[in-house]
């Protein structure tokens, strides 16, 4: 097995590679964009993010968090003031929801970071212009088939197909 | 414009400074240190050296605190509330406005602190378990308030964050300088593959759905710091939507502040342009509007109510001793306005920023005056002619070294951040926009 880089300097041209690639039967494919594609994401048929269910529960517990916390409080010291009953949800909703919001966006951070595969100290296949203005396509194949995938990703205009082991 | 044009121009703003630059960074050091020193002087005699006097025990630094939460506000609504409004223009500032949300949060926390009579054990206001099996009180509204902006700084924070990585990474690709080791730590190992972009995209969509709610119940809870007291010209249920609106009322004009100055400094006048501010105008005659409708509601609940306290508390503001700060506050905040009605003046970048100015004042004042002109109009006669509220050169710098302090902080991020998003300009590019 081995991995085929082709790299774009022109959108266009990423697109119709991943197309003639898809219409060749090459199903893993990975790319690189300089900015969010949601072409590119459509064509490679990207699941939704799981991110949301994680803000979900996040929030979930941030809100139960929000009241267990201040009536456990109350009950290890009772004290009244204000003439106010010991558990006073209206106050304790705006502690509820201020940690609904906090745990949510914790949560959805952590998410994104092991989703992602963040952070990274390796940066094995990257190329510097990815980040700039070009696109790269990655495939993952058998050796046997590198030619025609290589072969492929030129006619569909790649400027350098770079291959890893 | 081009994928490459975009990053190279937005890179060039991290270049090497000039002069102006580094004169800029020397003044606000300068002040900062003076503010600092102030701080200590208070830190070492105490409270008495801030001018606080029965009945205003409550006066500049909670101005302080109320007008930097406020400054705040405006760069979530930027970032955030127009995102999920699908307002494309806001691509070019929303960068700039949540850093300035970030700063002022770091700002505005650092007063509650300075206000506190020892300082140095600011920690108690955290329930954390202790020996003393104490925990705090949760039905306070200045509890709420821990909760609220360390919230708010939290997500904030990693909402710029999230937003800079990409962005790090191309700037990581990019330099060449003793910078790039710490870019090549920020960047996390960004890639730009599609899996990452998928849910960057979705985490982002969900941090600006998450900031929204966010933005209106801080300044919510700090307006109930006031509004909780039975203290008049606080105790009033309007508090919490009139603090709202008059929060990002002051920060739309903080941003235009720093921004004209600012595009001309980094030269980035083809990308944030007149279209923008006037956008940014707009919204200040809204707010201002709302704004406006709060002070005339005030008033009239005032008068309407019946309650002889209340309606002293207010004949006081018009005509008592703070009456030249409520009449300030009137003229910069509901009459000056006005003038961004008509479109050349919104379109001309000096009468902006002069205008910007004077709602900076005028929304510092308006806090000033709810703040002082109500406690030293309590319940208590006695008091009206007995404490006359003195301001003292402690607050004075402090003040000044409160807003050395942001300008500081937005100086350092803008020579060594982008201070546009190279992502979002890319995304529009993309869509041809």
């Amino acid at each position: 097995m081995g991995t085929l880089l082709g790299i774009y300097d022109d959108r266009r041209n990423a697109i119709e590679a991943i197309s003639s690639l898809q219409k060749d039967g090459v199903d893993n494919i990975s790319a690189y964009t300089p900015a969010p594609d949601h072409t590119i994401e459509g064509m490679l048929n990207t699941r939704i993010s799981p991110v949301r269910l994680f803000v979900l529960i996040g929030g979930i517990l941030g809100c139960i968090a929000g009241f267990a916390f201040p009536i456990y409080t109350v009950y290890a010291w009772p004290l009244i003031t204000g003439g106010k009953p010991l558990i006073s949800i209206p106050a304790f909703v705006v502690i509820a929801f201020e940690l609904m919001i906090l745990f949510g966006a914790i949560a959805g951070m952590v998410s994104f970071f092991g989703l992602s595969g963040l952070p990274q100290t390796r940066l094995a296949l990257r190329d510097a212009r990815f980040t700039n203005d070009h696109f790269g396509i990655e495939v993952q194949c058998a050796d046997a088939k590198q030619s025609t995938i290589r072969a492929a990703m030129e006619t569909a205009g790649a400027i350098e197909v770079q291959t890893h082991a | 414009m081009s994928y490459a044009k975009i990053n190279t121009d937005i890179l060039r703003t991290l270049q090497a400074p000039g002069l102006a630059y580094y004169g800029a960074l020397g003044f606000v050091l300068l002040v900062l240190t003076f503010g600092a020193y102030a701080f200590a002087q208070q830190w070492q005699f105490g409270l008495g050296v801030a001018g606080y006097e029965h009945p205003t025990l409550w006066s500049i630094y909670i101005t302080n605190f109320v007008f930097w939460i406020g400054i705040a506000h405006s760069g979530t609504l930027i970032s955030a509330v127009l995102f999920l409004f699908r307002a494309k223009w806001r691509t070019a500032v929303a960068r700039a406005s949540e850093t300035m949300t970030v700063f002022a949060v770091m700002t505005a926390g650092l007063f509650p602190i300075i206000h506190i009579g020892r300082p140095w054990v600011f920690y108690w206001l955290i329930p954390y378990p202790n020996e003393r099996q104490l925990w705090v009180n949760f039905r306070s509204p200045l509890v709420w308030d821990v909760f609220a902006i360390t919230t708010y700084l939290t997500v904030s924070a990693m909402f710029l964050f999230l937003g800079l990585i990409p962005d790090i990474a191309a700037a990581r690709d990019r330099c060449t300088d003793w910078r790039k080791p710490i870019y090549r730590v920020l960047a996390v190992g960004w890639r730009g593959s599609t899996r990452q972009w998928v849910h960057w995209g979705a985490l982002y969509g969900f941090f600006a759905a998450l900031a929204t709610p966010l933005v209106v119940s801080v300044h919510s809870v700090v307006s109930w710091d006031f509004a909780m007291t039975i203290l008049p010209g606080w105790h009033s249920t309007i508090f919490a939507p009139y603090f709202v609106a008059g929060a990002i009322f002051s920060g739309l004009a903080m941003v235009i502040t720093l921004l004209i100055p600012l595009r001309k400094l980094l030269g980035i006048e083809n990308y944030i342009t007149i279209h923008h501010f006037e956008n940014l105008a707009k919204l200040i005659i809204v707010t201002s509007l709302i704004v406006g409708y709060a002070y005339l509601t005030e008033f009239f609940v005032a008068w309407y109510s019946g309650s002889t306290f209340e309606q002293g508390t207010f004949y006081d503001r018009m005509f008592g001793q703070y009456r030249l700060f409520t009449w300030g506050t009137l003229t910069c905040n509901v009459i000056i306005p006005l003038v961004l009605f008509i479109k050349k003046i919104r379109t001309n970048l000096a009468a902006l920023f002069v205008i910007s100015i004077f709602i900076n004042i005028g929304m510092w004042l308006e806090r000033f005056v709810i703040i002082v002109a109500s406690l030293s109009h309590d319940f208590d006669p006695a008091n009206w002619t007995a404490g006359i509220y003195q301001p003292t050169w402690v607050e004075g710098a402090i003040t000044a070294g409160s807003f050395a302090l942001f300008f500081f902080l937005f100086l350092l991020f803008i020579k060594n951040f982008p201070a546009i998003s190279i992502t979002e300009m890319k995304e529009g590019a993309q869509h041809g926009d």
